[in-house]
């Protein structure tokens, strides 16, 4: 090395620092422990061959390993009736123990995929519920019982028959009273079949019972007519509908039904306009409340006095006998001279079930002379046959161990029961407890046998929701577990080896007994699955008037009202998590329950969202809530299921304890909140002009009313480009507000439908949802009362469409005939179309929804993935996806026309949200058609398009809302 | 040409043309001091934290970020556009100040350029993280199929993008590299290593240094120059066509484009600022890059900061002006007023106000100073995209469809991981690669270094 020479020290230390620098040679590699052959050895040629013989198997073996072998096995002799890929339609009957619904159910090879309404029931008229929607996927539950159970343990049916039919016989010998506990049953077959069992055991008691009880109905109409009965209800022909805590469209006694007739009534169109006029008097804000005319907020206590204020009101004008009543704090003038306007068409009605307001009810209606036109004693309800009292009684007799037996079918007191803990404690002193749950729910797990009932879709009933109005429900698949359907144990336990079916027949044998062709009729009912029979309305006795009272309102500071939700019910679906996941549709909030107070009771005692308050001991969310009457607060029950499974378990808390009404005290619990996962934040309108709106007066003087801005963007939309000339078909869907009650139906359709998937609670909180129909919710005007408006959005299917130019590799584009189209297998997921859809309608698979254990709802179980429409791609993880317009749908139309030689018709098709639509607020068809009802609505001077101020061109359009008030 | 008495001197110390090779090459024979492995231990650090961040996005799904239905782009666009901003540093210095035969530019286009380089680069990670199938991202280049042929649409913005900074980077990237090339053929001629002496040899592609050489090399710079100069502008037009082409409030403007490539600008200065003193504060650099080359970037940034803050108030007027209710809504009463108050504010007086301190020469003299506002001008712009991106999307035409959004731990580690990469492509740099162009700076050195009249001021 040259001699360094170095100017600073730091110079000096630098260089030094280099020298240093030592290198030692070392060993490339450690050759201890091996000897010389292993060294210096090459490969032969052998080896070689060998070593690639083995890296290529080894290779070929662990890549192969990585697709999961899936067996499809074809079957052997193909049935009749089954072509793959061609849907078969059955009628059957949703029945549940609550709601009734007359159903299709679609099955594809064999598996029922999808329900959709029966258009041939003079009932529900082809609607359906979101219940009855979601109804589907129950079928493919995890949750349910594979086979019988003793005590926890499964056992095989022969044993625990042989079991059960001892212990009954015993018990029947030594005269020990048995309980039969059931649902309401509305089959005259097995109601049939349930006499027949009682009568050959005489010990044994029918009881039957509904966790929200509508006896004081019954009870009423057995004090003014003599009949312990329900009425039927017409909405339909009402003019005038004065509701009092009844959720008609939404959860009280056949909303299904009563949303048909009650849309019907307010079909609007220029020719001849009619719309009747909705009242509605609450303690919360529901669905009905939010689609009235006129809506006011009442506390609990005081509903008794306004409707005897009301019944005075209309009392004095009509000559009869007027009762001291406290001051209602509602005018009810306005009211009482528009039903006196209207006497004969109008209704009143209240889901409070309370005798004393019943018979007020039941007052007023005969003071409008509304029985025997919107009101038919005759022609009674069969739904909610329960009776709280006979309950009473048993739970009573059970804890003062009266009752050695209990079989109990289609109910689960030990959640719903008021007095939960009082019926546990009584059945645990039941000596024989059979259970006929289809999963182990709170009540199964206390009984020693369980032995699963059939699914409804796996099973054969009929029902009479209302006299006259006949039902079949029939087995749309075999039986999935080692299960048995309620009804063929009973025929078994008596003795009778036929099976229900059979059974069934030759009671339809006697029900049909002037059937010249009793075959073929039989066979015309099971196809077109319902029946109406003629019956004749016997004569009514006169009404025997009772003394109304009402007590003086209550001083308390808050009255509680626990109440259904759209979604969960009673809790019975808590393992559904489609209705879990639905948005309720005044509150948005999916997964929980809370405590909705009023904004002024949350301003007065510094309340806001998530904030955790603990009423009687249970803690509980807080939900502001505008239109929550002062001095109310209202809870959701369904919730709080500790058996359900997973979806369902820990969702919200059991509020089933809380009566009707309930004086209660709200403690705030500080500095703990509770996250509650809503799927709209924002509901103020910001006066854009997004629901346009109008009232029937103005409407009827000028149909455009409220949709001036149509005119004005028509004109002033200037587009340099050409507009898209379309040959032959232009799809396009209208959606008409005014019919429109957000009940959600079409949102659980679609996600039926179209195998949308479940994301869980913390990602809807998130703002994931996948949902491809939502509902947007706005209040306006006052907090404490407000007017609501419910809007589906899906894809609006814009000619113009922002989204389709901006997607970089073209994996969404238009379609020939208008459709906006996703290429799923094209999505590259820049989600650079989400953000230019002004609609916000696309969806983006945030994770990978399908067999992901961190989504464990029914895509993450081959059982539960069998719901899947086999029509419509499962998305990957990455992609976007939006409303394809069913295109699947549309495809099958077109197909079968085709097949058929002829021209596609309208009605041909129908979008899954449009046909189980209660309200017919959705209409789908041809742009291009003249005759059809799209362009009829696309005439209409009440159809606007979305934000068409933005030139999107849009497909879909809507109609306004039209509100039958005066501001 | 240059008058040294008006424009001052560039190179002070009276430096030799072989004192220039030594003080530039000097940091690289020398062994690393701490702060390097320090700032590459922390780097790495990131890199790493980023590498998880990239491979949480990339087995889980892009749930693992905190966009939403309605927010569907969040810090990742935030960041690319900020990053693509940062990377038009180098060659705007580069190819405008040639233009405008600013000398100065000599001692610092090198480590501009470099950071442009580097910067994109990290910029461009974010468009591929943030595809929802990263795996099928090759779809986006229009190549020669058998799917119909399927095309890519090339009316999308983001096709655009791909073009655009695919074409800059490598643009960018030839032209800084072209212009090392005598740098490195100065290295392998004095290192004493010998495996350096290959490398270099290598890269320097076997540089001779004669007259024909130096006419090649100046032809093909001024070529590059020529064609790499409407980059500038057409890739930051590019990426704001992202947001200029959409319908949503707030991002359909027609000022986008100069208001980006503005921007861009004004946030690449800033950072080049930054790391020039950084640079020539570790690698005492203060003959090369003086306190007029600092004053002067930082007279430059006080006029874009004035154009900045027009485009602010001009959007503003047109937001009123159109009458469109909105666009008013997104401007008035979701960035000036409302939920985004704080990030709009931030932007504008970062971005607008505080650059205006410039004006003081106190101030401008004051490197600290400079350093501060340099590093408010960075967070400023990025607020602005932000503001752009976030306010625009959570609010926007139905109101129902509005929703928050925060980014969530992965896209900060992305983020970091990106800002590792940077830093260590910089510091990777300063290593390896002379971070003054020697060659360049000889060529200005006599007429720009002393004065030569009587006045001594050094």
């Amino acid at each position: 090395m040259d001699k360094q020479y170095w100017q600073s020290l730091e110079d000096y230390r630098e260089t030094k620092t280099k020298s240093d620098f030592s290198k030692k040679a070392e060993p490339e590699f450690s050759i201890e422990g091996l000897d010389e052959s292993e060294i210096k050895a090459k490969s032969s040629r052998r080896d070689f061959l060998k070593m690639l013989g083995f890296s290529v198997s080894a290779v070929a073996l662990v890549s192969s390993c990585q697709m999961p072998v899936r067996k499809a096995i074809p079957l052997l002799n193909q049935p009749e009736e089954l072509t793959p890929g061609v849907a078969n339609y059955f009628a059957s009957t949703f029945f549940d123990g609550t709601d009734y619904c007359s159903i299709l159910v679609k099955t594809r090879e064999n598996r029922p995929i999808k329900i959709e309404g029966n258009d041939m029931s003079k009932l529900t008229k082809g609607g359906t519920s979101s219940r009855v929607q979601a109804s589907v996927l129950n079928l493919y539950d995890d949750a349910r019982l594979k086979g019988p159970m003793k005590s926890g343990n499964a056992t095989d049916w022969e044993t625990a028959d042989k079991e059960v039919i001892e212990k009954l016989t015993v018990l029947a010998d030594e005269g020990k009273k048995v309980v039969l506990l059931t649902s309401t049953i509305i089959s005259p077959s097995t109601t049939a079949l349930i006499e027949e069992f009682t009568l050959a055991n005489p010990n044994v008691e029918w009881v039957m019972y509904d966790a929200m009880s509508m006896s004081a109905i019954r009870n009423a109409n057995d004090l003014n007519f003599g009949r312990p009965v329900i009425p039927s209800y017409s909405f339909d022909k009402a003019k005038v509908i004065v509701g009092f805590n009844a959720d008609y469209l939404g959860n009280w006694l056949m909303p299904v039904t009563f949303s048909k007739q009650y849309s019907s009534s307010r079909k609007i169109s220029g020719k001849n306009p009619k719309m009747s006029r909705s009242y509605q008097f609450e303690s919360l804000m529901s669905l009905t409340g939010s689609n009235a005319d006129y809506r006011f907020g009442i506390k609990p206590s005081e509903e008794a006095i306004v409707l005897l204020n009301l019944y005075n009101k209309i009392a004095e004008s009509t000559g009869m006998s007027v009762y001291n009543a406290p001051k209602s704090p509602v005018d009810v003038t306005d009211v009482a001279t528009d039903l006196l306007k209207n006497k004969g068409k109008s209704l009143v009605v209240s889901g409070t079930n309370e005798l004393n307001i019943q018979l007020i009810v039941n007052a007023i209606n005969n003071a409008l002379g509304n029985y025997g036109t919107t009101l038919n004693i005759s022609l009674p309800v069969n739904l909610k046959q329960g009776n709280e009292k006979a309950m009473e009684a048993l739970v009573k007799d059970m804890n003062a161990g009266k009752v050695d037996g209990i079989l109990i079918q289609n109910v689960n007191p030990a959640y719903d029961y008021s007095n939960a803990s009082d019926f546990k404690t009584g059945l645990a002193k039941v000596d024989t407890k059979v259970s006929f749950a289809d999963t182990m729910d709170e009540t199964a797990q206390l009984c020693d046998y369980v032995l699963p009932d059939h699914n409804y879709l796996e099973s054969w009933n009929d029902a009479e929701p209302i006299r006259g109005s006949y039902s079949i429900m029939q087995p749309t698949i075999r039986p999935i577990f080692n299960t048995r359907q309620f009804q063929d144990t009973m025929l078994k336990w008596m003795g009778n080896d036929g099976d229900f079916s059979d059974y069934m027949e030759n009671n339809w044998k006697t029900m049909l007994a002037d059937s010249t062709n009793f075959e073929s009729d039989w066979n015309n009912i099971k196809h077109d699955g319902v029946y109406h029979a003629k019956v004749e309305s016997d004569e009514l006795s006169n009404f025997s008037a009772q003394s109304l009272k009402a007590r003086t309102s209550k001083n308390v500071d808050i009255e509680l009202v626990p109440y259904e939700k759209i979604g969960m019910g009673i809790g019975k679906y808590s393992n559904n998590p489609w209705l879990q996941e639905m948005p309720d549709p005044i509150t948005t909030t999916t997964w929980d329950n809370y405590l909705a107070i009023s904004p002024a009771y949350a301003d007065d005692n510094n309340l806001k969202l998530e904030d955790i308050v603990e009423v009687n001991g249970i803690e509980m969310p807080v939900l502001v809530q505008p239109g929550q009457p002062v001095g109310t607060a209202s809870v959701a029950v369904g919730y709080g299921r500790t058996s359900a499974g997973k979806a369902g378990d820990g969702r919200g808390f059991n509020a089933f304890g809380f009566k009707f009404g309930e004086s209660i005290t709200i403690n705030k619990i500080a500095g703990k909140t509770y996250p509650l996962a809503m799927t709209q934040m924002h509901h103020d309108m910001e006066e854009r002009p997004i629901v346009r709106e109008t009232t029937f007066d103005q409407f009827k003087k000028d149909p455009k009313s409220g949709n001036e801005l149509h005119t004005y963007d028509e004109k002033h939309n200037v587009t340099l480009y050409n507009k898209i000339k379309y040959d032959g078909l232009h799809w396009g869907m209208s959606i008409d507000l005014t019919s429109c009650t957000g009940c959600a139906n079409c949102v659980i359709a679609c996600q039926a439908e179209n195998n949308v998937p479940v994301i869980g609670k913390e990602q809807v909180k998130n703002r994931r949802i996948m949902h491809w129909m939502r509902i947007d919710r706005y209040y306006s005007k006052d907090e404490a009362n407000p007017e609501v408006f419910h809007m589906p959005v899906m894809c609006q299917h814009c000619d113009n469409a922002p989204c389709e130019n901006v997607c970089p590799v073209a994996a969404t584009n238009h379609s020939t005939e208008g459709l906006n189209q996703m290429a799923y297998n094209r999505c590259i997921g820049t989600r650079y179309c989400m953000n230019n859809c002004p609609y916000k309608v696309r969806r983006f698979n945030w994770f990978e929804f399908v067999n992901n254990n961190n989504f464990d709802y029914n895509m993450n179980s081959e059982l539960g993935k069998l719901v899947l429409n086999p029509d419509v791609t499962v998305r990957q993880r990455g992609v976007v996806e939006k409303c394809s317009m069913c295109v699947q749908r549309i495809q099958e139309g077109k197909l079968t026309a085709k097949m058929q030689d002829r021209e596609l018709r309208e009605g041909d098709i129908k979008m899954a949200c449009e046909q189980s639509c209660p309200t017919d607020a959705i209409t789908f068809g041809n742009l291009l058609d003249e005759n059809s009802a799209i362009k009829e609505d696309q005439d209409n001077p009440r159809m606007y398009h979305l934000l068409e101020s933005l030139h999107t061109l849009p497909s879909t359009s809507y109609l306004t809302r039209v509100r039958n008030n005066e501001s | 040409m240059y008058n040294t008495r008006v424009r001052g001197v560039l190179i002070k110390g009276n430096k030799s043309l072989k004192d220039v090779t030594q003080d530039v090459l000097r940091p690289m024979d020398a062994p690393m001091p701490r702060w390097w492995y320090v700032t590459a231990f922390l780097a790495i650090s990131a890199m790493i934290w980023g590498v998880w961040g990239f491979y949480n996005t990339i087995s889980t799904g892009i749930g693992t970020w905190g966009l939403n239905n309605n927010v569907a782009w969040g810090w990742a666009i935030i960041n690319f556009v900020w990053w693509i901003g940062i990377g038009h540093a180098g060659t705007a210095f580069s190819i405008f100040l040639l233009i405008l035969r600013q000398k100065w530019r000599t001692s610092i286009n090198r480590a501009a350029e470099a950071m442009t380089i580097f910067a994109v680069m990290a910029a461009g990670l974010f468009p591929l993280i943030h595809m929802g199938r990263i795996w099928d991202g090759f779809f986006i280049f229009p190549y020669w199929n058998t799917r119909g042929p399927l095309w890519d649409n090339f009316n999308s913005p983001l096709f655009w993008d791909v073009v655009a900074i695919s074409t800059y980077l490598t643009a960018s990237f030839l032209f800084w590299y072209l212009g090392m090339i005598p740098d490195f053929a100065t290295i392998r001629e004095t290192t004493a290593s010998k495996i350096k002496k290959k490398i270099y040899g290598v890269m320097s592609f076997g540089w001779l240094g004669n007259a024909r050489s130096w006419l090649r090399f100046e032809t093909a710079a001024l070529l590059l120059g020529g064609l790499a100069a409407p980059l500038v502008v057409s890739v930051h037009s590019i990426v704001s066509m992202d947001f200029a082409v959409s319908v949503i409030p707030g991002w359909h403007t027609t000022i986008f484009p100069p208001y980006f490539v503005i921007g861009a600008i004004f946030s690449g200065f800033g950072m080049v600022l930054t790391l020039m003193i950084v640079l020539r504060k570790l690698y005492k650099f203060n003959d090369y890059v003086t306190d007029g080359h600092l004053e002067a970037i930082a007279r430059i940034l006080t006029f874009i900061s004035l154009i900045m803050g027009s485009a602010y108030l001009i959007e503003l007027f047109t937001a009123w002006y159109s009458g469109n209710e909105y666009e008013l809504f997104t401007f008035l009463k979701n960035r000036v007023t409302g939920e985004y108050t704080f990030a709009y504010w931030s932007m504008l007086t970062c971005n607008a106000i505080i650059p205006q301190l410039f004006w003081f020469k106190k101030i401008r003299k004051n490197i600290t100073m400079v350093f501060i506002i340099s590093l408010f001008i960075n967070i400023g712009m990025w607020f602005e995209r932000y503001v752009i991106v976030v306010t625009s999307l959570s609010r926007d035409f139905l109101p129902a469809t509005w929703a928050t959004y925060e980014p969530t731990i992965t896209e900060v580690a992305v983020f970091a991981g990106t800002i590792g990469l940077f830093v260590m492509g910089v510091i990777s740099f300063f290593r390896w690669i002379p971070t003054i162009a020697i060659s360049e700076v000889k060529s200005v050195l006599k007429e720009t270094t002393t004065l030569k009249s009587f006045t001594d001021e050094d």
